[in-house]
């Protein structure tokens, strides 16, 4: 059997100390398979981005079992997640790109932390994935003068580049309109299909559930998982627009 | 092993907060070239002569504090010295401070005299190298009320150095009063106004005298002892420890070498050149207020420094903390955002030495030129200066990193 990309197995989660502790997940259970495409919904505070912090290493899992690429979450220490998170490709709502690199900058980024490759295969790479979502006249300009579908394909360019098995992105389209929402969804879908790289991807946005193989739905700190392929989305987790 | 010189970058890419932090820099680096210049350079004028005298072991009064409150001591005790089997020769230097009356007066509110300060000399001696004071200038020093002035007197001793060469042309000389007693000048030298005298004026022990009529022959205020060629200083020191009467002291606080070039036997307080040097040097550090204002200038532009420095890298710094949660998000360690900060604060400080720098030379260019004080770039003042820059930044960089840890990339997004 091939081992899953995340399994999930009981996690709880709390904010604050003493009086002020309140949980925010509940025995969270789930598996992610090589190549999936997941779809996470919910209400807002329903636990969404901190079970995606979890899983991209970016908080320490207190409760439960958190497995990611085969590395135990449970208790980690800050290297065993720093380590964990190169091997993962995050994007973000806001692209968060650096200003003061051009976007082929940008997305070696990324590979700087592949230290076996050397400059020339880096700035390759970097060039090959701009062209893979539509950016090859773009490749020397600074981030400020894209528009904001580029700039989030930036972003989707840096955290593919050093193919990994995992992407986790949070709310990519929130800040784009309906067709370079649309557009961004559908080059990560189809590059991540590709690499046969799996993604998790929360979001408030109905029009993109399409692209998902299975969606998981967060409701205070549940998670109910539905397979699309087999049954149809829930009304209440599409109804959220 | 990073290819993207990212610190760099960032600093490159917001033009004007690099030219401010430049600007901020420069100045803080000027502050200090320009503090720590005028000090050395007041130091070092009041060690001028000091430096030039040619001898080997100095003789002082023990009442001695420095060159302008010097005391008198008898040449007999200088003579003493001249059966010693290593001294070569001995002279002794008369020190008195006079009226100088301006010959080219022109007039109240200006006052016609000026203390100035002059030292008499054996002119048959070859014991003070300066330019202006040689084999020819100190023979006409043997005739009675002749003087030698000191071009780099200040102005208000009268436009003498000019004048003198326009007269000389003509064959006159200037004439003039020191101290109410005739003088004439009959030639010119260099040694320079100090922060204890305006200008100077160099004559004949026999001429000395002859202005400073209550001085008695035979009480001098500094007796320089040559050594023969090959001669060793210390065994020198101790057979003028031997020769001198009275006994044997030296100041507690010297360390054994320093006390070895600066002791007191009797009334007599014997010195290397090296020490007569370093006494006269820290009587103006340590016993007068100029070190430490000049010091604290230059403590005030590090610390101004360091505030601008430490703005720019804390704005840097928070405008780029979505981007650094990000990096970390990515993998990127922690070390790799403190090494970013403290890059950007290095490059600062080399950035904002270079227009510091030049514009210090300049500065001191001008001073030079107003005051006719030594101020100069010297390797060492340089060397002090950079070191402060950089570690300026580093402080300022090391405050500014606390900042970095707040780039938790789960709590921003």
């Amino acid at each position: 059997m091939i081992e899953p990309i995340i399994s999930i197995s009981g996690v709880n989660h709390y904010f604050g100390s003493g009086n002020l502790r309140k949980q925010i997940l509940f025995e969270a259970t789930t598996i992610v398979e090589p190549g999936e495409v997941v779809i996470m919904t919910g209400p807002s505070g329903s636990g969404k981005t901190t079970l995606l912090t979890l899983i991209g290493a970016l908080r320490s899992t207190q409760e439960g079992s958190l497995k990611v690429l085969g590395q135990e979450l449970l208790n980690s220490s800050e290297a065993v997640r720093v380590a964990l998170r190169r091997n993962i490709g995050y994007i973000f709502q806001a692209h968060n790109l650096l200003k003061s690199l051009t976007t082929t900058q940008n997305v070696m980024m990324s590979l700087e932390l592949h230290t076996h490759l050397s400059a020339k295969e880096r700035e390759e790479m970097a060039k090959d994935m701009l062209a893979a979502v539509g950016l090859s006249d773009q490749m020397a300009k600074y981030t400020d003068q894209l528009s904001g579908g580029q700039k989030q394909r930036v972003a989707i360019a840096r955290a593919l580049v050093s193919n990994p098995k995992l992407i986790l992105a949070d709310e990519p389209t929130a800040a784009l309109d309906k067709k370079s929402g649309r557009d961004a969804v559908e080059i990560m879908r189809k590059l991540a299909k590709e690499r046969g790289s799996a993604v998790m991807l929360v979001t408030h946005d109905n029009r993109i559930l399409d692209v998902a193989d299975r969606l998981i739905h967060m409701d205070d700190g549940i998670l109910e998982s539905y397979d699309l392929e087999t049954e149809a989305a829930p009304e209440k987790a599409i109804a959220l627009g | 092993m990073f290819v993207i010189p990212l610190a760099w970058l960032q600093l490159k890419r917001e033009k004007v907060r690099l030219l401010i932090a430049i600007a901020g820099i420069g100045f803080a680096v000027f502050l200090m070239f320009v503090q720590l210049g005028f000090r050395d350079a007041l130091f070092n004028s009041a060690i001028r002569f000091h430096e030039n005298v040619k001898g080997d072991i100095m003789l002082l009064s023990t009442r001695s504090n420095s060159l302008i409150s010097i005391q008198s001591f008898p040449q007999r005790r200088l003579y003493g010295l001249i059966g010693l089997e290593a001294v070569e020769n001995i002279s002794p230097v008369y020190v008195g401070f006079g009226l100088w009356k301006n010959p080219f007066w022109e007039g109240l509110p200006k006052s016609q005299t000026r203390q100035i300060m002059v030292l008499g000399i054996d002119p048959n001696d070859d014991v003070l190298s300066v330019p202006g004071y040689d084999t020819a200038t100190r023979k006409l020093l043997k005739v009675e009320d002749r003087i030698l002035f000191d071009k780099k007197s200040r102005a208000e001793f009268g436009p003498i150095p000019t004048k003198f060469e326009e007269l000389q042309k003509q064959g006159k000389s200037i004439a003039t009063e020191i101290s109410d007693r005739k003088v004439t000048i009959d030639g010119l030298f260099e040694l320079g106004a100090s922060f204890g005298a305006d200008g100077n004026v160099l004559t004949s022990e026999s001429n000395f005298l002859r202005i400073f009529t209550r001085r008695d022959k035979g009480e001098i205020n500094i007796g320089i002892v040559k050594l023969k060629q090959g001669a060793d200083l210390y065994k020198s020191l101790e057979a003028v420890k031997k020769a001198l009467p009275g006994g044997y002291r030296v100041n507690p606080t010297l360390k054994p070498d320093e006390a070895k070039e600066d002791f007191i036997v009797g009334e007599i307080r014997v010195l290397t050149k090296k020490a007569f040097v370093e006494v006269e040097r820290k009587y103006w550090q340590n016993s007068t207020s100029i070190g430490f204002i000049f010091t604290l200038g230059a403590v005030i532009g590090f610390l101004v420094g360091i505030v601008i420095v430490y703005q720019i890298l804390y704005t840097d710094v928070s405008d780029h903390l979505p981007e650094y949660a990000t990096l970390k998000a990515m993998g990127y360690k922690n070390r790799y955002l403190l090494k970013i900060v403290f890059q950007e604060a290095l490059i600062l400080s080399v950035m904002g030495f270079i227009p510091g720098f030049l514009l210090s030379n300049g500065m001191y260019t001008i001073t030079r030129n107003a005051t006719a004080l030594p101020l100069a770039m010297t390797t060492d003042r340089t060397v002090t200066v950079f070191c402060l820059a950089v570690t300026m930044c580093v402080i300022s960089g090391a405050i500014a990193v606390r900042k970095v840890q707040d780039a938790d990339p789960a709590d921003i997004f």
